[in-house]
């Protein structure tokens, strides 16, 4: 057995000096500034036109969307919504940098992410409806969205659960041998968790080959970033669990598709996991459960409405004669009809028929279930009118 | 007398306690400035400083864990979790430690004045994470109170005694009432007793038991029941521990028959408790099996919320299913 010395790397000192501020200086990456020019010291992007306008594209689908069904939710279509405005950047041009193999486990403020998948509109509304068209068969809240064929996580709304997870499941596909890695999303608040701080250990001690996406978009609910950390935001913590990190700025889509391409060669090359905290701002409520205009003036969103990611890229797009204006502006209108016609249809569909509220508890339906399925079956036939949604299809 | 709903009657509560004790402070996600997202901790930060409320970061083990230290130290901590669905994170530091800082120091030490207040429960469109009802697996580990209250008068005075108490406190409240169930609650000072149950509506025929939101349930069916001729006695038993099984027993030894309503799945539900103790004490009193009116055995569902809850017509329906025994 190899002697071990765990003061190997420890430097010593003769005066006692108590660190106070943070030794190391983490910058911020920015490649395009506000106005959609790109700084002169940056890199010359490297991406594809093709990656770059549907990048856009798929920004511009989302906030539509967004917008869409915060109306739907107002006028009581749907239960509850949570809105990505002004973080599109974040979710859609990281997921860009990405296989198609990868996992996803995100928070639940990336349908960004599931959009580049290729998620459909009508996929979305089924699963805001819990119709039975929903693959997660009904049985969560709006926005928890899910697709096996998209390595797409289903969402679950307990915070940060998802990041030692995502150490598993990277540590899985490193052991099954597949080119993949794990991409973890969540916010600043969520690094709050005590799962945030087992996750990144495990990552980095097990080398596991995952990128950790934090959104830092200053606010959890209504507590301000202030109030939930006094550190140098989440970028240092990935510093102390020895795992290798960059912030960026979270509404610079070229700067998130940059650092999350390297951040995926460096996880698969090294096998090791990556920190990303991209810098933001949510532009919406924390969900159409909330109203921010009790936590913070409109003359501070107002400033961020000016780093508007998408208004960033289509800029950097035009000046480089990669954006059709026209066609831009006609996709968008195309968008809002789309959108409308599939939230009709879905509404129209029912929900998944009783028998689907014992299935997946188990692999089976053990003996209990049957009984209690059977007993409220009766129930259900007895008094119909009192149970209109599945009453109709009881067998 | 005024006029409350159950997040007022809360809000109420807190004034009242942190007027009187400095030692009091009320902290957990948003109760701060925003007053908490369902506005139950509204205007304190203001009235009495950050120092004695505020915001925490995100992390439920870290509230509660942080609630113990402070307890045990001699503050009063009043921490809330946001929802009752996000208390696991806090699992360990509530039943290995809140609850036994007493029992393993000798008495030395405990986490006595600590109150931990959750909304909890269905009935809202909330789906898995914001529906459940935990609160058989904290009575199943000896060492803690859980109060849950069923109106805004019994939320301000059990709430009160809560926190006035010197063993720890899971107050759970309902969240489907907060303002829908309103009703006058006293402006002064009062205290509802812990682990005492409360007679509802007093009955011949069979006794109804529940508690927090399902007590109107039980009040509704009764009300059907009544137009078959049948008698319900309805008991609140407001306390699940430490619970008062010697009302209840006395209450089954005059009707004879016994129904339990949960919205909390039927498996090791705390109705089973109660059943159990029911026929140990009740035994020969018995004219019909202890019915058990409650969720199914599956994680709560959002699309079949209506037909998972065990609402009217089933505790109905079971009420004349136990009298025709």
């Amino acid at each position: 057995m190899q002697d071990r010395n765990h003061l190997a790397s420890v430097k010593t000192t003769h005066q006692v000096k108590i660190i106070e501020n943070g030794l190391i200086d983490i910058p911020m990456l920015q490649i395009l500034q506000p106005d959609g020019s790109l700084h002169a010291q940056a890199d010359t992007p490297d991406i594809a036109k093709e990656t770059a306008t549907r990048m856009l594209d798929v920004m511009q689908y989302i906030r539509i969307l967004d917008e869409r069904m915060v109306g739907a939710q107002r006028q009581g279509r749907i239960s509850f919504y949570l809105a990505s405005t002004g973080e599109e950047a974040a979710a859609v041009a990281s997921a860009a940098a990405l296989s198609e193999n990868d996992m996803i486990m995100s928070q639940y403020r990336e349908q960004g992410a599931l959009a580049w998948r290729g998620y459909r509109t009508e996929q979305f509304m089924n699963q805001m409806f819990s119709n039975e068209k929903d693959p997660n068969k009904g049985r969560q809240m709006p926005i928890h969205y899910g697709d096996k064929a998209l390595n797409f996580m289903t969402i679950s709304s307990p915070l940060g659960t998802q990041i030692p997870q995502a150490s598993g499941y990277a540590y899985g596909q490193k052991m099954a041998g597949k080119e993949a890695i794990t991409i973890c999303y969540f916010g600043e608040g969520a690094a709050s968790e005590g799962d945030f701080h087992a996750g990144l250990n495990m990552a980095a001690v097990l080398h596991c080959p995952v990128i950790f996406f934090c959104r830092n978009n200053g606010y959890a609910i209504s507590t301000p970033a202030e109030e939930q950390f006094a550190g140098d935001g989440i970028a240092s913590r990935g510093i102390g669990y020895g795992v290798k990190t960059i912030r960026v700025d979270g509404n610079d889509p070229l700067a998130i598709y940059a650092a999350t391409r390297r951040a995926r060669e460096i996880a698969l090359s090294d096998s090791c996991p990556v920190l990303i905290e991209a810098m933001t701002y949510r532009l919406a409520a924390h969900s159409t459960s909330d109203d921010p205009s009790g936590y913070r003036s409109k003359n501070e969103e107002e400033k961020w409405r000016l780093k508007d990611p998408i208004l960033r890229l289509s800029k950097w797009l035009e000046n480089k004669g990669w954006l059709d204006i026209d066609a831009f502006e006609k996709q968008k209108s195309q968008t809002r009809e789309q959108v409308l016609a599939a939230l009709k249809e879905a509404e129209k569909v029912p929900v998944n028929p009783i028998d689907d509220l014992v299935t997946d508890v188990l692999d089976h339906v053990p003996w209990h279930l049957k009984d209690q399925l059977q007993s409220l079956k009766q129930h259900i036939a007895k008094y119909p009118d009192n149970y209109p949604k599945t009453a109709g299809r009881i067998k | 007398m005024a006029k409350m709903n159950l997040l007022q009657a809360i809000n109420n509560a807190l004034i009242t306690v942190m007027t009187e004790d400095e030692r009091v402070m009320v902290f957990g996600e948003d109760v701060g400035h925003f007053g908490g997202v369902f506005r139950a901790t509204s205007h304190l930060q203001e009235k009495f400083g950050k120092g004695r409320c505020f915001n925490t970061p995100l992390t439920e083990q870290g509230i509660i864990g942080f609630a113990n230290g402070l307890a045990a130290q001699g503050s009063v901590p009043v921490a809330e979790i946001q929802f009752g669905d996000y208390i696991f994170p806090a699992f360990d530091q509530i039943v290995n430690e809140t609850a036994k800082f007493r029992y393993r120091s000798g008495g030395q030490f405990s986490c006595g004045t600590l109150t931990i207040r959750t909304p909890y429960g269905g009935g809202i469109s909330g789906g898995h994470y914001h529906s459940q009802s935990p609160e058989a697996f904290f009575a199943h580990c000896p060492g803690l109170r859980i109060v849950v209250p069923r109106n805004p008068y019994q939320a301000k005075g059990l709430l009160l005694a809560s926190i006035r108490d010197d063993n720890p406190v899971l107050f759970m409240e309902p969240k489907r009432l907060y303002r829908a169930s309103v009703c006058d609650v006293p402006e002064d000072d009062y205290e509802l007793p812990l682990g005492k149950a409360d007679i509802v509506q007093e009955g011949k025929d069979i006794t109804l038991v529940g508690w927090g939101a399902q007590i109107e349930i039980l009040q509704k069916a009764a009300e059907r029941a009544l137009e078959d001729g049948i008698n319900c006695e309805i008991i609140d038993l407001r306390s699940i521990a430490p619970w008062d099984a010697e009302t209840v027993a006395g209450s089954v030894m005059k009707t004879g028959r016994l129904l339990i309503n949960h919205e909390a799945p039927l498996t090791g539900g705390f109705a089973s408790e109660i059943a159990a103790t029911i026929q140990d004490k009740c035994f020969l009193y018995l004219e019909a099996p202890v019915a058990r009116v409650c969720g199914l055995d599956t994680p709560y569902p959002l699309s079949h919320e209506k037909e998972y809850m065990p609402d009217e017509l089933k505790t109905y329906e079971s009420i004349v299913k136990t009298m025709h025994y």
